[in-house]
């Protein structure tokens, strides 16, 4: 891709093109050449869009649900980007993205931009993909931006991670993937949603998910909550508003406990509830700071992933200078060296270089 | 550089459009385009060609596979195509019929557009191996 013909894409992107945002998307899934300056100069443009990241088990009911948040957004005037994560095969490579059959309210609306993403899994490089179509469609203007994946493993909590609110989905009944949960998606979900929640169970599921929240955080802190709940201006209990004095660090920051939603997708019962909910916890972030300590994270974990990928490809050129990897398999097969000694002869140009001044 | 090896994938939109309810064949051909390595997007039944358009202009897929068996194919083609030339996606897009078409519809549909006509008893590995080939080049 030339430089004339990359500002020409981002122009268009930024003017509202939908084909010029759906080619860059495309740009960043397959890293063309030029894709990095193209989300470069994207970058100036980013930062105005709500990112809400909504994973869960397959079949809870995430595409579903997302279907009738992005319409309620575009009910109320606001437009929607979403990306759908799925898996690709871990042998052939290819996948079936089907998360597009649910977005039935949103048919024809081309307001709501929605994109079907395979994992590729190869590289790892997901969450970088994910992160960059995010800002394609940040700049493109997009009001809300939601990504939805199924939380079956690292590389899709790191997704889910690149999300400013975290929506967790839970079936009723499902005891045994609450259990799961607690290992990792518990500890990063903002809202959690109990879909379904016609279903017999339901209510035991939401009890659950509630006495989980309360373990999780500091169990005499939430002692407190009677005294001053009503202290942050929000309505419902559940979004506690911690004092200053609970707080270690003492500098007026606030908490956020997760909140615990009932929905039925299908029919769009309790949507405008996880709306509000969502609402609220944005508002937490912006009055809590928190919105720019997330992004200065994110982007320093951003710098870190890219250098590593960079250095790693420096060091992939290394391997084939010096012989391939295969021989230096054959020699730590044969005992004559190890994958330490390896990777310190080969690290070691790099390291002269950086610290000579030292 | 390595860093920016090309991770291209073939992506495809399997659509069925229109008061048609079989999708068995679209799903086998699902099936078999995933097993190719391909990144498949399937639209469901019954969708109006005006979301066929959005899909495929969303998705920004090389290869568009419409799924016909009504025998509606002269009326919702054209307005697909019609769709896809507004967006400017008409030109890098393949576009392919697979489903019960008449020879000299396929004339027809081929001077629209539509790179090739499937028929029943296409064995799958031709129709992978025509998408090979003929994936629109997008450097």
């Amino acid at each position: 891709m030339s430089r004339s013909e990359q500002t020409d894409l981002v122009d268009r992107l930024l003017d509202g093109d939908h084909r010029a945002l759906a080619r860059t998307i495309t740009k960043i899934e397959n890293r063309s050449s030029g894709y990095r300056e193209l989300v470069s100069a994207l970058h100036e443009h980013t930062g105005d869009a709500e990112v809400i990241g909504i994973t869960g088990s397959p079949g809870a009911g995430k595409s579903t649900l997302v279907d009738k948040l992005a319409k309620t957004y575009r009910d109320r005037g606001e437009t929607v980007g979403v990306i759908a994560v799925d898996p690709s095969s871990p042998y052939t490579g290819g996948s079936v993205l089907g998360d597009r059959i649910r977005m039935a309210s949103n048919v024809g609306d081309m307001e709501v931009f929605f994109r079907s993403m395979s994992a590729r899994g190869a590289l790892g490089g997901l969450s970088t993909a994910t992160s960059d179509a995010v800002k394609a469609l940040d700049a493109f203007g997009k009001d809300k931006v939601i990504i939805e994946t199924v939380g079956a493993g690292q590389n899709e909590i790191d997704v889910v991670r690149t999300a400013d609110t975290v929506v967790v989905l839970v079936q009723p009944g499902s005891g045994d993937d609450v259990q799961m949960l607690k290992a990792g998606i518990l500890e990063i979900g903002d809202v959690f949603v109990v879909n379904k929640a016609d279903m017999s169970g339901a209510s035991k599921t939401v009890a659950d998910l509630e006495e989980m929240i309360h373990l999780q955080g500091d169990p005499t802190s939430n002692l407190d909550l009677g005294h001053h709940g009503a202290g942050g201006g929000f309505e419902k209990p559940e979004v506690a508003d911690r004092p200053d004095e609970n707080e270690m660090n003492g500098e007026g920051e606030e908490g956020w406990t997760a909140d615990v939603v009932e929905t039925i997708a299908t029919s769009g019962e309790g949507i405008d509830e996880l709306i509000e909910t969502l609402a609220a916890h944005r508002e937490f972030l912006e009055r809590s700071g928190r919105l720019t300590e997330k992004a200065r994270t994110r982007y320093a974990e951003e710098i870190r992933t890219l250098l590593r990928e960079d250095t790693g490809a420096l060091l992939e050129g290394e391997i084939d200078r010096r012989g391939g990897m295969e021989s230096f398999v054959d020699a730590v097969v044969a005992r004559e060296t190890d994958p330490y000694t390896v990777a310190d002869e080969l690290v070691e140009p790099l390291r002269d270089c950086l610290e000579r001044d030292d | 550089m390595s860093a920016d090896a090309d991770q291209r994938a073939i992506r495809c939109l399997v659509a069925k459009v229109g008061l048609d309810g079989h999708d068995r064949g679209a799903h086998v051909i699902a099936r078999a385009f995933r097993d190719a390595g391909f990144e498949v997007i399937y639209s469901g039944l019954h969708r109006a060609p005006d979301e066929i358009v959005q899909a495929a202009v969303q998705e920004d897929v090389d290869v568009l596979g419409i799924s016909i068996l009504s025998g509606a194919h002269n009326t919702l083609v054209p307005k697909v195509i019609e769709g896809l030339k507004e967006y400017g996606a008409f030109e890098d897009t393949l576009i392919l019929v697979g489903g019960i078409v008449p020879d000299d519809d396929k004339a027809e549909l081929k001077e629209m557009g539509v790179a090739e006509v499937f028929g029943p008893g296409t064995p799958m590995a031709d129709t992978i191996e025509f998408v090979r080939q003929n994936a629109p080049d997008r450097a």
